[in-house]
This record gives structure tokens, C-alpha cells and sequence, in this order.
């Protein structure tokens, strides 16, 4: 059974696009046959996280207009043997797509993708309806500062209005030393506050950003952000897993003190 | 500041879930404070009728409120409203 999962957020730079990438790219490396889907017309960014951008040929906006096939557009990824992308269109407005025509796309590729990811862009207008259209379930990426809890909300209270069956919630770029200290709200705050599941949280981590330097997303590495993103996906597939315990360090030593509190 | 003030000093992130708290309910109601503030007049005018009420020091905000039901939280209007006295005369 496919299923449709819209990535969103409200606010802009809380690291949709980065999730996005590796929700897709982990789920992957699960062995399942993904798509992932740039919605973000104008401003197309998966494709540079991804490392793809010198691949497009054609669009979202070209299927949907009937310029070329799905498959002409659809980037393969060669690093994953099933994993694919199709790029947004740079040179278009919002408006070159309708919720219907995203829909209609969606059903289509589900017959043949077990997951479809849709990236969605900040903003409740145009785009972010095309995004949600054909969603099944939504994962809602929040950072714990006020401005994006606030937006995060206000996107939650739209996917219940639209009747998204599943919604949930991604802490980004939590630093635990600040919550430590009292100066960064914590999961905990978060949860209580929005009121939906949890399904991961991902410490703020310099490797993301060398990650998306190099254009290759670090889900499943040997990082703690990379462990995140991979307990993320296989909780989308369905598996239980605790949540990482993101106060232990990734060094050496915490390391060898993980390893024998395990046992 | 003073050694003591440490103590005394909120942490930032109470801050900021107190001041989501607040800012979340008035987005969920829907309600700007405009109406907030006719609400509060209205109040007044007829609690007015009955006790003698201090008016500068009435204060009415929207929360979340456990319900009773199964349906978890809910938006309650709580108003705090001072009485100087009461009137007998009626």
C-alpha cells in the first residue's frame, strides 16, 4: 500500500526541505521505492540538498502541463536504487499548478511508488493547497521557537480543516544544551503546547549543514542527526522505535558509554 | 542586578511557552482585542447593575481548560473581576 506524505511547516527556514530530503532519501535505504516531490514553485531547492540540480530536464509544472511524461521528468537517484525526484520549476509562478491537477499527478504515481513525499513551501497559499490536495498524512516540521510554533499551529489547524487523516510532529533543531539551561523550550513544551504526535526530533547539528553543502542527504549515518532521520522513517514504515536520546554526546567516549549501558 | 535576582529571574523558555500559551488561544478563538475589549465592557455594564466593581483592575483572557467531556482541552473565557461591594439595595 502507497502512501502520500506532505511535509510542511508554516514558517520558512525550519528545515522542511532538509527533512524532506532525508524522510525520501531514508525510506530509501528502507527499501522502499520513493518519489519525492518539489511543490515549491519558484523557488525549487530539493534538488541542490539532493545534489541533483544538474540532472533536470524537465518539471513539475512540464507534467501537470502535459509537456512530458512523469517519467521523462523524474529524476533517478544513482546513489538508491529507488529513489526519485521531480524538480520544481524555477521560472514559474504558484499558480502554474492547481490543487487538482496535484491530486490527479499524485494517484497516478501511487501505483507505482510506495511512497510519494511532497515538499511543501512556507506559506498557506496556492502551494501549500497543491501540496496537501493528494496527502494521506502530513508530517508538520516545527522549530522551538515562538514564531514557528505559532505558524505550526495555524498549519495544523488547516490539514484538520482539510481532514488530513495523520498528522505529525518533527522538533528540528533542538539544541539540548539551551534546554538544559531553560533557554529553549524543550519536546516536552512543544508537545504539550501543539498537541499532536510526536515522530521524531532532530538535535541542530553542523553536519547538516555540511550534508546540504555536499548535496547528499546524512540520514542513517553515523551522526545523531543521521540516526534521527533514520528512526523517523522507520517509524513511518511502521516500526516502534524510542526516541533517541539526543543529551548523549556523539563522541568517542559517549559513545563507549551507550555501547555499555546497553548491556 | 543584584545575586538574588538569578533566583527570582523566569527562565526563557517558560517565557516563551507562556507567552504561546496566550498567543494561541486568541489565534485558535479567532479573537482580536477589539472584541476582547467590548467582551470586557459588556461584562462590566452588567455586572455593574448588581455589585459595585473595580473596573481598572478587571482582567478577562482566553485558555485552554481541561473538559469534562472526553474531548480534551478547550478554549474558556476566565475573567477576574474585583468586587468593592455589594450592593444591597435591591
Amino acid at each position: 500500500m502507497s502512501e502520500v506524505i506532505v511535509v510542511a511547516s508554516g514558517k520558512g527556514g525550519v528545515g522542511k526541505t532538509t527533512t524532506s530530503a532525508n524522510v525520501g532519501t531514508g525510506l530509501a535505504k528502507l527499501n522502499k521505492k520513493v518519489v519525492l516531490i518539489d511543490t515549491d514553485i519558484g523557488l525549487r531547492n530539493l534538488d541542490v540538498v539532493m545534489g541533483l540540480e544538474n540532472r533536470i530536464v524537465y518539471n513539475l509544472v512540464d507534467v501537470v502541463e502535459g509537456n512530458c511524461r512523469p517519467k521523462q521528468a523524474m529524476i533517478k537517484d544513482k546513489r538508491y536504487p529507488n529513489l526519485y525526484l521531480l524538480p520544481s520549476a524555477q521560472t514559474r509562478d504558484k499558480l502554474s499548478v492547481t490543487p487538482e491537477q496535484m491530486k490527479d499527478l499524485v494517484a497516478e504515481l501511487k501505483e507505482e511508488f510506495d511512497y510519494i513525499i511532497l515538499d511543501s513551501p512556507a506559506g498557506i497559499e496556492q502551494g501549500f493547497k497543491n501540496a496537501i490536495a493528494g496527502a494521506d498524512r502530513a508530517l508538520i516540521v516545527t522549530t522551538p521557537e515562538v514564531s514557528a510554533i505559532r505558524d505550526a499551529d495555524r498549519i495544523i489547524g488547516l490539514l484538520e480543516a482539510n481532514e488530513m487523516k495523520k498528522v505529525d510532529l518533527i522538533v528540528n533543531r533542538i539544541r539540548m544544551d539551551m534546554v538544559k539551561k531553560g533557554d529553549m523550550m524543550s519536546i516536552e513544551d512543544v508537545l504539550d503546547i501543539l498537541a499532536i504526535d510526536l515522530i521524531g526530533a532532530v538535535p541542530d547539528d553542523e553536519n547538516i549543514v555540511i550534508a546540504t553543502n555536499q548535496g547528499e542527504p546524512l540520514v542513517g549515518n553515523d551522526t545523531l542527526p543521521g540516526q534521527a532521520y533514520l528512526n523517523i522513517c522507520r517509524r513511518i514504515i511502521g516500526e516502534e522505535v524510542p526516541i533517541l536520546d539526543l543529551t548523549a554526546g556523539n563522541g568517542f567516549f559517549a559513545k563507549i558509554g551507550k555501547f555499555f549501558k546497553k548491556n | 542586578m543584584s545575586v538574588f535576582d538569578i533566583f527570582k529571574k523566569k527562565s526563557s523558555s517558560n517565557v516563551a511557552k507562556d507567552r504561546l500559551k496566550l498567543l494561541l488561544v486568541s489565534d485558535r478563538a479567532n479573537c482580536s482585542p477589539e472584541i476582547m475589549e467590548m467582551i470586557k465592557n459588556d461584562i462590566i455594564k452588567v455586572i455593574a447593575k448588581y455589585m459595585e466593581i473595580d473596573s481598572e483592575g478587571l482582567d478577562i483572557q482566553i485558555t485552554q481548560t481541561e473538559s469534562e467531556g472526553s474531548n480534551g482541552n478547550v478554549p474558556a473565557l476566565i475573567a477576574n473581576i474585583p468586587i468593592k461591594e455589594v450592593k444591597h439595595n435591591s
